[in-house]
């Protein structure tokens, strides 16, 4: 299947059509892409949109599920650091 | 996506959740001639149990409305794109009951082509307003994806959905997800619930890593690890907290869902084949790594649940899937004030009649919300709710009267089949054993274990409730979704005593019933909306 490519702050990242971001991530052997307050990092946990731990900022939106957004061309992904407030 | 129904202003039956029961109730209630809004969270059916591949990309094996079978030039794979037979049997490879799937997915289809049902995917209920004088309810809703992905070819042909919806009787088909137990390190990047890898595979074709370790309790591990051994992963253990003898105990449940059995079987040939070692008595007890999974501790399980010092044995790997059984989404229930009670595996449910309704009127609730029982018992229950509240809205006949009769025979024997599983696979009845006072039992607020018995031995905090006020564990963005069985059963210990259900329903009521903007707040704050006093808005 022909891939597609996103990019994760600035580093391109391949994608198959109708992927989740989350898995996406995983695929390319990503395991974390978010840290809490208290430094922790952050990646999938429940996988299906119950948990809000794979927050991500997905073409300028923060705070948005990896494990239910899904993928396309041209994507631009952004890791976060401490709150996620600002919902 | 405007239906007659919509136009009108209000449907007779808003479905919540677009899963084994959700489908099920909307295409039956569909089919008895009623007005249906179909309300899913997911951008297709088939909820977590039938996820699968983005139709959109490989084709749904059936005929979408607005024509063209929906296999994208660019994205169909070689083996999917053949005969819509053959496209049909790859979409379904791995899932059990497919067949009940794709018949009910198309039934959805065609009901929404001719306007039967309205269908909103990708769709969340956050708020359900009291019952009007007139018994009807207003629903609140919001998109899941607060962006919607630009660039994606039919964007246009999905109709935003309203910010509302009207409706005589509300059926809950919310389902459920993986119950957790928290262990040091749980919440390490590579960590991952069961389902959630199921997903991944599933709904993407992905896994999480190389190595993993499957852990917990229930049947459910099986296709788990079965699963990501099929998609060459090393399955290093899978870890079964009990016997699976134990079940064997119950036989009268079992034996009546002989269908069951050969389920089983197939999986542990399949474990046998790729030569995965199947522990039982057994638990992941503690997680290593700094930065994400490096290893994981196995220890051995005493009868009583308690774990066997000096038992445990690390086992590197680069990820681990954790299953404690599952817990119902109950949330909806509690926000209109249905009653509920504890269930034979230690859940919150809501409480039902033999039609499925609930103790609020013009609400029913199928699927795993009424009890755990897995697939086929939703798509019973699904049914029966939708045929009860056909009878109740008028359509009733002698035929519908024997349907209901027959459906209430297979729940039966469906649920004593599932309470036989649900007394074979308790929760270890020590688990909290495993806990150190560093380990975080609330992900999302980092409250941790050591939080929580300083609440209770300095605050006094006996019950779930306390706890939560006092070391904030389901205060987060999950809202104690995913802690909230944990803390329960943590303040149970803590106070000597068993669980209960006001544990658990403390854990449980959410504000809203999912995050929304405080644009949408304000926006129903202005139309003198139910903000401040709706069904949803109890306190936590």
């Amino acid at each position: 299947m022909p891939e597609l490519e996103m990019s994760l702050d600035g580093v391109p990242l391949p994608a198959r059509p109708g992927q989740s971001v989350g898995a996406a991530l995983a695929a390319a052997g990503v395991a974390s892409w978010r840290t809490t307050r208290d430094g922790r990092p952050r990646g999938l946990f429940c996988g299906i949109g119950i948990c809000f731990d794979c927050l991500i900022t997905a073409d300028g939106v923060p705070n948005q599920r990896a494990c239910l957004t899904p993928v396309h061309e041209g994507m631009v992904l952004e890791t976060g650091e401490g709150e996620r407030d600002g919902n | 996506m405007e239906t007659e129904a919509a136009s009108a202003g209000v449907f007779d039956v808003a479905v919540v959740g677009a899963g084994p029961a959700g489908l099920a109730a909307a295409v039956h209630a569909g089919d008895c001639g009623l007005s249906v809004v179909l309300i899913d969270a997911g951008q297709q059916p088939g909820g977590q149990f039938w996820r699968h591949r983005d139709e959109k990309v490989h084709g749904a094996g059936t005929q979408r409305p607005g024509g063209a079978k929906r296999i994208s030039g660019a994205g169909g794979i070689p083996g999917y794109a053949g005969p819509a037979e053959a496209a049909a049997a790859a979409e379904g490879a791995g899932h059990h009951d497919w067949k009940t799937f794709a018949g009910l997915r198309s039934r959805l289809y065609a009901h929404e082509a001719a306007g039967r049902v309205s269908y909103l995917r990708g769709t969340q209920l956050w708020l359900v307003e009291p019952p009007a004088s007139d018994g009807t309810r207003v629903l609140q809703l919001s998109p899941v994806l607060d962006a919607p992905a630009s660039g994606s070819a039919d964007e246009a042909a999905v109709a935003p959905a309203p910010a509302s919806v009207r409706a005589d009787r509300l059926v809950l088909c919310a389902g459920g997800y993986d119950r957790q137990l928290p262990a040091p390190g749980w919440d390490l990047p590579g960590v991952m619930a069961a389902g959630g890898v199921q997903a991944l595979l599933k709904g993407s074709g992905a896994v999480p890593g190389g190595t993993g370790v499957v852990g917990g309790t229930g049947p459910f591990l099986l296709p788990v690890a079965a699963g990501l051994a099929g998609a060459g992963v090393k399955v290093a253990a899978v870890c079964e907290a009990n016997s699976p003898t134990g079940w064997l105990r119950n036989l009268r449940g079992a034996v009546r869902a002989p269908e069951k059995v050969p389920e089983g079987v197939e999986y542990a040939a399949v474990l046998a084949r790729h030569r995965i070692p199947y522990r039982i008595r057994s638990a992941v007890t503690e997680i290593h790594g700094t930065d994400r999974v490096e290893a994981a501790t196995i220890s051995r399980l005493a009868p009583d649940g308690s774990v066997v010092p000096g038992s445990g044995r690390r086992v590197p790997c680069d990820f681990v899937a954790l299953g404690w059984g599952f817990t119902p989404l109950l949330e909806l229930v509690l926000a209109v004030g249905a009653a509920t009670s504890l269930d034979v595996d230690g859940s919150l449910v809501a409480v039902v009649d033999n039609r499925l309704n609930s103790s609020v009127p013009g609400v029913s609730v199928a699927g795993e919300s009424t009890g755990i029982g897995g697939a086929a018992m939703a798509v019973v229950e699904g049914e029966l709710a939708a045929l009860c509240a056909g009878d109740a809205l008028g359509t009733g006949s002698p035929e519908l009267d024997l349907r209901i009769a027959r459906l209430q025979r297979e729940r039966a024997r469906l649920h004593a089949f599932a309470v036989a599983m649900h007394k074979a696979n308790p929760v270890p009845a020590r688990w909290t054993e495993w806990l150190t006072p560093e380990t975080i039992v609330c992900r999302c607020e980092e409250a941790s274990y050591g939080d929580l018995c300083a609440a209770h031995r300095d605050l006094g905090a006996d019950d779930a409730r306390s706890l939560k006020s006092y070391a904030r564990p389901g205060m987060g963005w999950c809202q104690g979704r995913v802690c909230g069985f944990a803390t329960a059963s943590i303040a149970a210990v803590l106070a000597g005593r068993g669980p209960t259900a006001e544990d658990l329903a403390a854990m449980s009521k959410r504000t809203l019933a999912a995050p929304v903007s405080l644009g949408r707040l304000a926006a129903l704050a202005d139309a003198g909306g139910a903000a401040t006093h709706g069904a949803a808005a109890e306190g936590p």
